[in-house]
């Protein structure tokens, strides 16, 4: 890849600049600038109409923006190396449904023809999603998590660099998407990126590197988990049960500090704190041990910093 | 950008190998066979003679039911080749791959058109085998004609479904399409042109008909087949009405060609965009 730059740039493998698209009045995207740097597991996630689709679909480029560039890996993805450049890329559609009517070893070839890839390799995909003993069965006869693990072997035709994964975890069980994560940390080992959209945040804020959210068709925050939260300032809370008759003097102990408490129930008080502020909590509590019955620490989840993003300005 | 024929074969080979699997293009043609074997045999039962009796009768039986079958069955065959990897989820990663719109759809089209092909050369062709004792050799010429007429009209109808295929929202309303153009181009376009000739009194729309006919692929395969019989072709007394610009075999298999192409050209173009 010709990179004429020496910045960060030349470590991007997606570099998306001021994207829009629009259909009609509605702004499914609406200026987003996003870089995804290479090797990293990304994780984009949003609402239902948070535009992450239509952003998806135009990185693939199957959709064309209204405005706006896309370069991935330095190259435009509707551009004249567009073959060349598909056939590093793996992408697992959202709900996929293949030929009923096909095998899933067959389903497998017809893909690796069109991707230019070895058919040979497609038998130990298979056996590498575990699904060796299904190749010769019908697809009408496979399960949804069967059929997810068929779609992630379709994406790993011709060993892609660069992994596109909508909602790649929906109808797995537990024991399923654990396996699905260990063979994603696998592969982002041997230095493919992932950039994978998922609705379930708590499964989600473990794994990833970086994520991006989105709310009515713009980007509204980038980063790790960590340094999401504590852009939001998010609370913590601790919630501490009083010993016998200690409530009052727990209260009295915290009112010179910036947080808000609530009581709960007879004993229990509930204290929101500023993330960095939470220490400085424990440590009051711990120098009063004897008031402390038991203590639990709750951080702020995902969730909260999606809901944050998505209700204000940021 | 380059065109991968590659890309194209191997989409036109899946189309073509789910029709062999799904015994469809068996079924096709065992059809073909029977109705042809059923005419060529049973044609003249209602004059009370049974038996075989003439190639160009044979044709001309055939070709009045071969005019409502094939549109038929090639738009059922190819109403849902696009909306229905739409509707499935499956279009999306077919265009993730490195494979263009135009080559998607003609591979689809000529898939589909393979497995229409061959349903066509191996039903009606069997027929020929087993009458090909008992024909001259001008009378197997003009079931050549007809096969190869009987051909375009099926590809002309796979390409106007492909078209549908293309623009409809979702398969229901595809196959309402479908159905609908069946009906127009087979039932009721005939009807409306009789009707203009009752309505300009035989005089203004006279001259003008001949050339409304080409623009219904159904009519031009009637055409094509009747002026191949000259036996038939005075029985329909066609030879009064017809201009003779018209009776250029060359134009007719033409303008059944130009109804393969169009539609389908019409159809890449908007699927590109």
């Amino acid at each position: 890849m010709a990179h004429t730059a020496s910045r960060d740039a030349a470590d991007a493998i997606v570099e998306v600049r001021a994207l829009h698209r629009h259909y009609g009045a509605v702004r499914a995207v609406d200026g987003v600038d996003l870089e995804i740097a290479r090797g990293e597991m990304f994780g984009l996630i949003g609402h239902n109409g948070a535009g992450k689709t239509t952003l998806f679909r135009m990185l693939l480029g199957l959709v064309a923006p209204s405005a706006g560039e896309i370069a991935i890996d330095g190259v435009s993805v509707t551009g004249d190396g567009f073959r060349a450049l598909r056939r590093r890329l793996g992408y697992l559609p959202e709900n996929v449904v293949f030929y009923d009517n096909l095998t899933g070893l067959e389903t497998l070839r017809f893909f690796a023809r069109l991707k230019r890839a070895e058919t040979r390799t497609c038998l130990p995909l298979l056996e590498r999603v575990g699904l060796a003993h299904a190749a010769g069965r019908r697809i009408r006869e496979y399960s949804k998590g069967m059929r997810q693990r068929l779609g992630l072997a379709q994406a790993l035709l011709g060993e892609p660099r660069l992994l596109f994964l909508d909602e790649p975890t929906s109808g797995l069980d537990p024991a399923g998407i654990r396996d699905f994560y260990a063979m994603l940390r696998e592969l982002q080992a041997t230095g493919v990126t992932i950039v994978l959209t998922s609705h379930v945040l708590a499964e989600i804020q473990q794994r990833v590197d970086r994520l991006a959210i989105m709310a009515a068709g713009r980007v509204r925050a980038v980063g790790t988990v960590a340094s999401l939260r504590a852009a939001r300032q998010l609370p913590a809370v601790i919630t501490v049960e009083a010993a016998a008759g200690a409530r009052e003097r727990l209260r009295a102990a915290l009112a010179g500090l910036p947080v808000t408490v609530h009581e709960g129930g007879a004993t229990a008080l509930a204290i929101e704190c500023r993330p960095d502020l939470r220490l400085h909590v424990l440590g009051v509590l711990a120098g009063m041990a004897d008031a402390v019955g038991d203590f639990t620490l709750q951080e702020a989840t995902l969730e909260d910093v999606l809901f944050a993003a998505d209700g204000g300005p940021l | 950008m380059s065109f991968d024929f590659a890309a194209l074969a191997t989409i036109a080979g899946k189309e073509f190998w789910d029709r062999i699997r799904s015994l469809w293009v068996l079924a096709i043609a065992l059809l073909f066979t029977v109705f042809a074997l059923a005419i060529a045999y049973f044609g003249g039962a209602q004059q009370g003679a049974v038996g075989f009796r003439s190639m160009e009768l044979t044709i001309a039986s055939l070709v009045s039911l071969v005019i409502y079958l094939i549109p038929l069955i090639a738009l059922l065959l190819g109403f849902d080749a696009i909306v229905g990897e739409r509707e499935r989820g499956s279009l999306d990663l077919l265009l993730s791959l490195p494979i263009t719109r135009s080559e998607l759809l003609l591979g689809k089209y000529a898939g589909l058109a393979g497995a229409l092909a061959f349903s066509t050369i191996a039903g009606f062709g069997l027929v020929a085998v087993v009458l090909s004792t008992r024909v001259s050799l001008a009378g197997l010429a003009a079931y050549a004609g007809f096969m190869a007429s009987s051909l375009l009209l099926g590809c002309a109808f796979l390409s106007v479904a492909v078209l549908i295929s293309v623009f409809a929202a979702d398969r229901t309303r595809a196959s309402g399409l479908a159905i609908a153009v069946w009906f127009f181009f087979v039932l009721l376009f005939d009807l409306l042109l009789l009707g203009l000739l009752v309505v300009g009194g035989g005089q203004a729309g006279g001259s003008a008909l001949p050339f409304l006919l080409l623009l219904n692929p159904a009519d031009v395969f009637r055409v094509i087949n009747m002026h191949a019989l000259e036996e038939v072709g005075a029985l329909y007394g066609l030879a009064t009405v017809f201009p003779p610009q018209l009776a250029d075999a060359a134009l007719l298999y033409g303008v059944l060609v130009g109804w393969c192409v169009v539609p389908l050209g019409v159809a890449a173009w908007r699927f590109r965009r």
